[in-house]
Order: structure tokens, then C-alpha cells, then sequence
């Protein structure tokens, strides 16, 4: 049997971690290649071995049938690899031809020929059904056709192995499926492909074969035709996980959230929550589901006084807190798990441990008079850190050195030990594995169980039907229908969720 | 090498190549490079005196350096320390002319007002800065040649008669010590050195161990998260632009009432606020590498005194040497490239 790509028994150390062990991952041309495992199992480590980001310690690499050694990505580049990396690297303000070419410039007398690039970027669009327009600017253009620009620069460049790094983490369940499309057409036009991810459900669909890795270590290659998703993770995981979350009938309670007539712009003051009328009440967990883009963010920024609402009201256990700044929500009893963590959830270059006391290090026990008690911080940290399973080196660490799924913990940690009224979960599980999916929503089913409110939000529609006990679908920045769980399926709230059932929902809209 | 090594590691080899260049360009201009390095070295240790002469100019320098590392650490580029420090130069004569005073109210009002003035000009630029996303850099530039004419227009009119510069300050408001002068062989050598350490534990102090350091240095890292944890973003940027410009302040106090006494009108910036912005460079922003950066640069300018009398060698040749330094610093990305191939080779 040939494979065009061989990595065999590699090994990969960083200063007092091996990141792989004994991986090995055999590539047959024209498949496509899952390659599975946990955040930090070392998926991303393994591929920047064979990218030539990094030298691996032992083992060995064969491209074709013939040893290599990739000591940089021009190497990878000339092999013919190429990467489709998870966080675009794309210039904002050049057209997609010009970002194309950047470092592969094709000129006519020192000056860029722009003219046949674009032809050129054309053909290839054309050849693998993309639908990228060359001229357009990569800031006017969406998400889901960034990453076809990037798919696009990898084939301008002559790859015949391409890997995908979790490509799907950024996409919307449309462009999803457009991808997949892609992914087969260019595996019909010759390519092979390597899929990083960790979303099983994508594996049963496009793949051929998987190769899980656990801790760094390499489990094995199995056939995709012969396996199904609760094997692959438990391969993944090393125990059995549990894809339908385990809950009791919630028991909801008085109001703790009431949302009335709320009117919010977004930055360029465009009304993107429009009368919106929302409660969640103690003991339930509420989820709001809706395609991207629809006012979940500008919602949630307005709940917790990162912006500033137009009209209407917002009331946390019967009293006003609309526009109130964020620290004032923040002690009325809202705990926050911000949509995106690095951003906004964690102060990357502070330890994890001054992490975890981001809202109440001004608060006794953690500052007396002004100044800071490091040992009740650190005493907090160490708590926090081991009762939510925090995996890293110390609590000294800088947070930027943690992996998502550990990060996204930490603060999840932060906002539940505050024990707040009202927890708002924003994407939660954005990017992270089913161990830590399944952990996470756990925590959250735990809140609502202690009689807490929780307000998920998610463009996961699968995590919205096994986490919710109630749920509203958001629709131009309206509540358009409030549906439970168990009498609806993934159809009907797609079709809510696209706008369609917007008159019937009724013209009141209330909640 | 770990981290802290490459932060002490870096600083050292960029001293070294800014001298190894310096020598390089000596020779290249036919001066010996040799009797210019021992004539900079004696000028500032060679004689108690001198040695007195560096640690006075390292005063204004540690303070200097501490204004620009505050603002650094909270995420802001004060270029307007040569601006605020001129205010509080100015500040800190016209308390020490204009009153008559016991000395332990007179001084430490003289000290305060200077603060206060440097404050206050960075105040302005804070200001701007957090309600209208100003740039701070171009606001500081601006205000160091306003701080420059509009303390030459006071000077002149307000504190002299036409004069072109103000009488002496009361003994009362002085920093001078007669205990140290004769200690140093009669430098100007004066109690300012004390204000300079004790502000170097504040900032420490200040920024590591308080809750508004906290909030200072995590509106510095990310803004966003700070906001989203409730902590004021405007408020943290005019704050740590006003302690800037504090020190600033202070540190044109120590020229005010320790080195002069009395205030001249100047054709141009000191350049001590802009070394300033070299020393917290090289100082890595911290405490102790402020205060190691303040000697090196203040021996430096001190000890060029005596190159040209002792080797014939021009004292800009130092300014030269001190500009490479500067330059290797900032480019110390550079070094730190080379010192992890160095070590890496040395693991293997």
C-alpha cells in the first residue's frame, strides 16, 4: 500500500512536557484523514512537525515513499503540503487575488501582474466549485469564504496534501456543509486531506479513516466505516462519554431575568435588538438559539452593561439594572461566561491564579485597604484550579499558555464560585472536546439544579436541544418563538431560526 | 535559558555591542578608543567627586525612567516626560521663591507642587486619550514644546523682571546637603537620591502589590477584559498617565531644588526626560532595572565630561554610544534571536 504521506513513531519534546509520543499517521492519497483527539492531545503539534514548524525528536517523516526532512514550511510548501490554519492569515484590506499571491507574486516588469494572478485565482475557484470572487476585499467578504481564500492560497501554491485545522470551529452550520462539499470535490480532483478536529460528527461524514491521539500519545488508525462516534470517544477520552446529558425535569422558579421592550445598536448603530422581550427564571436553564450575527452578542453586552441600551428594561430579581456599568451587574449577582475568552475572559499575560480573581480582587479577602493579598489569591486560585479540573504546570502560569478547554474551565470556575443569580453562558463550548463539552455542561445543569438561572447561548444546535429546558430562538434581534425541547427537532428551529415562522410566532412576541 | 536570565542577559549584551560599536567608530575617526574609555571611567569614579556628580544626575534619571516604565506597564508611550518634568522644575522653584516657610513644610510643598504640575500636564493627554481615543504620543510631543515656551514665558515675565532666569530658591525649599558635599569632595550631590529610591519602592509597591496596580496593569494587558470585569478603562488610562507625569514632575523637581536652584529659560529640552525613555527601555520597565539602567546612563553623561580633557575625545562620542545602546535595546529582539540559537546549540 502507498501513502503519500508517512509520519512514523514521532516523537516531539518541549521543556517538561512530551507533546507527542510514538505518533504515527499514515495518509493514503485521495482520503480524507481525521485526525482526533482532545484539546492539548498534541493534534496541532504533530501537524506543525510536518508543517516543519517544529523538529521532532525522534521518528521520521516520508512524503511519497521518500524520507524528508521539513526544517521550514517552504520545505512543507515545496512538498506539496499545505495548511489551512485555524486563525485566518489573511490581510483585511487586499482582495483575495492579492492575498493569494502574497510571497508568490507572478510579475511583468517589476511591477505585479495582477491581471493573470486573478485569472489564474479564477480557474482554481472554478475547478474546485469555491465561488470566491478574486477582486473582492477580505474585510467585505464573510467568514466561511475567508477560509475559502485560504483553501484557495494552498492550492495556488501546488499543495496536494492539505490540512484542515479545525475548520469547522468558525463556521456556521451552512457554511459547514458547504465546506464538506468542498472537502469531497477536492478529494475527487486528486488531493488528500488531513482534518484535525474534534467533532465526531463531522468524522462520520467526511472521513475515511481516523487516527486518535490521547495525552500526545498515539492510540491507533481505525477505518471510519468500522467505528462509530461513541468508540471514537472513548478512544479520544479514555473512558466512556455520554452524548445525551443526563438531567432531571427542572423546576423552575421566580423570575430572575425579565427582559422588556429591549432596544440595542450595535457600534455602527444599527438597531440589532429590536423590542426584544425575554425571562429566565431560577432553576432553568434558557437557551438561545439563532443563527450568528443575530443580536446574541449585542444582547448579551447589553444584559451585562458592556453596551449601552437604546429603550426598554432589564431586571435581575425584580430591580433595574439596565445601563448600569459592568462592575454594579456584576455584583447584583450576573456571572458571565464571555463568548470570546481571550478577548474578553481572561487577561492572557496575568498567571491563571490573578485570573481567577478578575471581578473581586478589589473585595475582601483578596485586597485589605487597598493592597493585594497574594496568599488568599493564590489560596483561591489553587481551589478553584483543582475542584474544576484546570489542568496547568502551576497557578503561576501565564493563562496564554493554557489551552482553551483549560482556560475556558478557569473561567467557568471564576464565574460559578462567585455564585451568581444568573449565570449567562455565551458559546461555552466554543472549540472545545467533547470531554470538556460534556464537563462544562455538567457545571451548567449543576446551576440550574442549585436553583440558579442560567442564559445559554449557542449556535450549536445540538447543545441547545440536550442543555435547554427552554428555548427562544433569536431572529433580527427579536425573541420570534419560545419552544421546548422536547416537542421540537432540529428542523423546526432551523426553519425559526432562518426567519420563517416569524408572523405566526405571533405579533406580541412575549415570552 | 529561562525568561528572567534573557531579561538581565539582553540589556548586558546590548550595553556591550553599543560600546563595541562606539570603539569601532572611534577608530574609525582616528581617536584612541582605549584612553576614551579609561577618561569616561575616571570621570565617574575616578575622584569621590565625580562619583557624587553620576549619582546626582542619576537622580532626575531614575525618576525619568519611572514615569515612562508606569506608563508602559499600563499599556500607554509617555513621550511627555521632558514636558511634565519642565512644569514641575517650574512648579518647584516658584513654591521655593515665593514663600517663606519653615523647612519641613516649605520642602516637601515645593516636592508636592512639582508632582502635582507634572500631573497635571499629563492629566491632559490621559484625558484626551480616554474620551476621545486621542493618541497619547502625539498629545505628549505636543505638550513637551508647550511645557518648553510657556515655562520660558513665566520665567521671564512672571518670575524675573526680563530676566532670563528666576533668583534662588529659599534655603527652606532646598534639596541641598552640605553633609553630602563634603562627603563627595563638594559635588552637587543632594537628597533627591533618597526621593528617587523611596518612588522606585512606590512604584513597586504601587503596581505589584495594591488593587489599583491590578487594575492598572490589567487594563495595560487587555482592556476588554478589564472592562468586562467592571473595572473603568478611561479612569485607569488618566490614572496612570497623572502618576506618570507625577514622577515626571518630581524628577524636574530634583533639578529645581537639588542640582540648581532656580529655573533658566532654555533653548531647548534637557534630554533628561527623553533619556528617560532609553533608561526604563534598557531598566526592562522594572524597579531594579530602572535604577541599574539610571547609573548606567548617568555615568555615562557624567564620565563624558572628562573625555575630551583627558583623551581629546569629543563627550557627543558618549551621546553616540548611548544612542547605540538605545538602538540595540530596542532591537533586542534581534539578541534574543541569537541568545536562543546560542543555547540551544549548547544543549545539543
Amino acid at each position: 500500500m502507498d501513502y503519500v504521506i508517512e509520519m512514523l513513531n514521532i516523537r516531539k519534546e518541549f521543556p517538561g512536557i512530551v507533546a507527542n509520543d510514538n505518533i504515527t499517521l499514515q495518509l493514503k492519497p485521495g482520503e480524507i484523514h481525521a485526525l482526533l483527539g482532545e484539546n492539548g492531545a498534541g493534534k496541532s503539534t504533530l501537524m506543525n512537525v510536518l508543517f516543519g514548524l517544529y523538529q521532532p525528536e525522534k521518528g521520521d517523516i516520508k512524503v511519497k515513499g521518500k524520507p524528508v526532512r521539513i526544517t521550514d514550511p517552504n520545505i512543507a510548501n515545496d512538498l506539496g503540503i499545505g495548511m489551512v490554519h485555524q486563525h485566518f492569515m489573511l490581510v483585511d484590506r487586499f482582495t483575495v487575488t492579492e492575498n493569494i499571491i502574497l510571497g508568490k507574486e507572478t510579475t511583468k516588469g517589476g511591477k505585479i501582474d495582477i491581471k493573470k494572478a486573478e485569472k489564474e485565482v479564477r480557474e482554481i475557484s472554478e475547478r474546485y466549485g469555491l465561488a470566491v470572487d478574486p477582486q473582492a476585499k477580505i474585510s467585505d467578504i464573510s467568514v466561511g469564504m475567508q477560509q475559502r481564500v485560504e483553501i484557495l492560497k494552498t492550492l495556488y501554491r501546488g499543495a496536494e496534501i492539505l490540512i484542515f485545522d479545525e475548520p469547522t470551529a468558525v463556521l456556521t452550520p451552512q457554511e459547514i456543509k458547504e465546506l464538506i462539499q468542498i472537502m469531497k470535490t477536492l478529494i475527487q480532483e486528486g488531493k488528500s486531506i488531513i482534518l484535525i478536529t474534534h467533532k465526531l460528527k463531522e468524522i462520520m461524514e467526511v472521513c475515511d479513516r481516523v487516527t486518535v491521539i490521547r495525552k500526545g500519545v498515539g492510540i491507533g488508525t481505525v477505518n471510519v466505516s468500522e467505528t462509530n462516534p461513541n468508540e471514537l470517544a472513548s478512544l479520544m477520552v479514555g473512558r466512556e462519554v455520554t452524548f445525551k446529558t443526563d438531567k432531571t425535569e427542572s423546576k423552575p422558579q421566580e423570575q430572575v431575568l425579565e427582559i422588556q421592550d429591549l432596544n440595542v445598536k450595535d457600534s455602527r448603530g444599527l438597531g440589532v435588538v429590536n423590542n426584544l422581550n425575554l425571562n429566565v427564571r431560577a432553576g432553568e436553564i434558557l437557551g438561545i438559539a439563532g443563527v450568528d450575527g443575530n443580536g446574541q452578542s449585542e444582547l448579551i453586552e447589553a444584559i451585562t452593561g458592556l453596551r449601552k441600551s437604546e429603550s426598554g428594561s432589564i431586571k435581575l430579581n425584580g430591580k433595574e439594572i439596565i445601563n448600569m456599568p459592568p462592575r454594579k451587574v456584576t455584583e447584583k449577582g450576573v456571572g458571565h461566561i464571555p463568548q470570546d475568552r481571550h478577548k474578553h475572559g481572561l487577561v492572557l499575560d496575568f498567571p491563571i491564579g490573578e485570573n481567577m480573581v478578575l471581578q473581586t480582587y478589589y473585595k475582601a479577602p483578596f485586597s485589605k485597604k487597598g493592597v493585594l493579598n497574594f496568599k488568599e489569591i493564590y489560596s483561591k486560585a489553587t481551589k478553584l484550579i483543582k475542584e474544576f479540573d484546570v489542568r496547568t504546570p502551576s497557578e503561576y502560569t501565564l493563562a496564554r499558555a493554557l489551552s482553551g478547554g483549560n482556560q475556558q474551565k478557569a473561567i467557568i470556575g471564576r464565574e460559578i464560585d462567585r455564585n451568581p443569580d444568573l449565570l449567562i453562558a455565551a458559546q461555552p463550548t466554543r472549540g472545545l472536546d467533547v470531554g470538556a463539552i460534556e464537563y462544562i455542561h455538567k457545571r451548567l445543569i449543576e446551576q440550574r439544579d442549585q436553583g440558579k438561572a442560567v442564559l445559554l447561548i449557542s449556535f450549536e444546535l445540538d447543545e441547545i436541544m440536550n442543555v435547554s429546558d427552554r428555548i427562544a430562538v433569536i431572529y433580527e434581534g427579536e425573541i420570534v418563538a419560545v419552544v421546548d425541547p422536547k416537542q421540537t427537532t432540529e428542523q423546526e428551529l432551523g426553519l425559526l431560526m432562518a426567519g420563517s415562522k416569524r408572523k405566526e410566532a405571533g405579533g406580541e412576541n412575549h415570552v | 535559558m529561562s525568561n528572567r536570565m534573557k531579561n538581565i542577559v539582553v540589556p548586558l549584551v546590548a550595553v556591550l555591542l553599543g560600546v563595541l560599536v562606539g570603539t569601532i567608530i572611534m577608530i574609525a575617526t582616528g581617536y584612541n578608543a582605549g584612553s576614551a574609555f579609561i577618561a569616561l571611567w575616571n570621570g565617574a569614579f575616578g575622584e569621590i567627586y565625580y562619583t557624587g556628580e553620576v549619582v546626582r544626575q542619576v537622580t532626575p534619571y531614575i525618576l525619568a525612567g519611572l514615569a515612562v516604565a508606569f506608563a508602559f506597564r499600563t499599556g500607554l508611550f509617555n513621550i511627555g516626560v521632558e514636558g511634565q518634568l519642565i512644569v514641575g522644575w517650574l512648579a518647584a522653584v516658584w513654591v521655593g521663591v515665593a514663600f517663606e516657610l519653615p523647612k519641613f513644610i516649605h520642602l516637601p510643598l515645593a516636592v508636592l507642587a512639582a508632582a502635582a504640575a507634572g500631573a497635571l500636564w499629563a492629566f491632559i493627554p490621559g484625558l484626551l486619550k480616554a474620551k476621545f481615543k486621542v493618541h497619547e504620543v502625539i498629545v505628549t510631543i505636543m505638550m513637551n514644546y508647550v511645557a518648553l515656551h510657556v515655562t520660558n514665558y513665566i520665567i521671564r515675565t512672571v518670575l524675573s523682571e526680563k530676566s532670563d532666569r528666576t533668583e534662588m530658591i529659599a534655603d527652606s525649599a532646598s534639596l541641598r546637603s552640605p553633609f553630602l558635599e563634603g562627603l563627595t569632595d563638594y559635588s552637587r550631590l543632594h537628597w533627591g537620591i533618597l526621593i528617587a529610591l523611596a518612588c522606585v519602592f512606590l512604584m513597586w509597591f504601587l503596581l505589584e502589590k495594591t488593587s489599583k496596580g491590578y487594575e492598572l496593569r490589567s487594563v495595560g494587558f487587555n482592556q476588554h477584559a478589564s472592562e468586562y470585569a467592571g473595572m473603568s478603562v478611561s479612569r485607569n488610562i488618566i490614572l496612570s498617565m497623572v502618576i506618570s507625569g507625577a514622577f515626571a514632575g518630581l524628577a524636574g523637581a530634583m533639578e529645581a531644588l537639588g542640582t540648581f536652584g532656580y529655573a533658566a529659560i532654555k533653548g531647548g529640552f534637557t534630554g533628561v526626560g527623553f533619556d528617560g525613555i532609553a533608561v526604563a527601555l534598557l531598566g526592562g520597565n522594572g524597579p531594579i532595572g530602572i535604577i541599574f539602567a539610571a547609573l548606567l546612563f548617568g555615568s555615562l553623561k557624567v564620565g563624558a565630561l572628562n573625555m575630551p580633557l583627558e583623551a581629546g575625545v569629543p563627550n557627543e562620542l558618549v551621546d553616540i554610544i548611548i544612542a547605540l545602546i538605545v538602538f540595540f535595546v530596542a532591537a533586542s529582539y534581534m539578541i534574543r534571536i541569537f541568545i536562543d540559537r546560542i543555547s540551544k546549540k549548547g544543549v545539543k
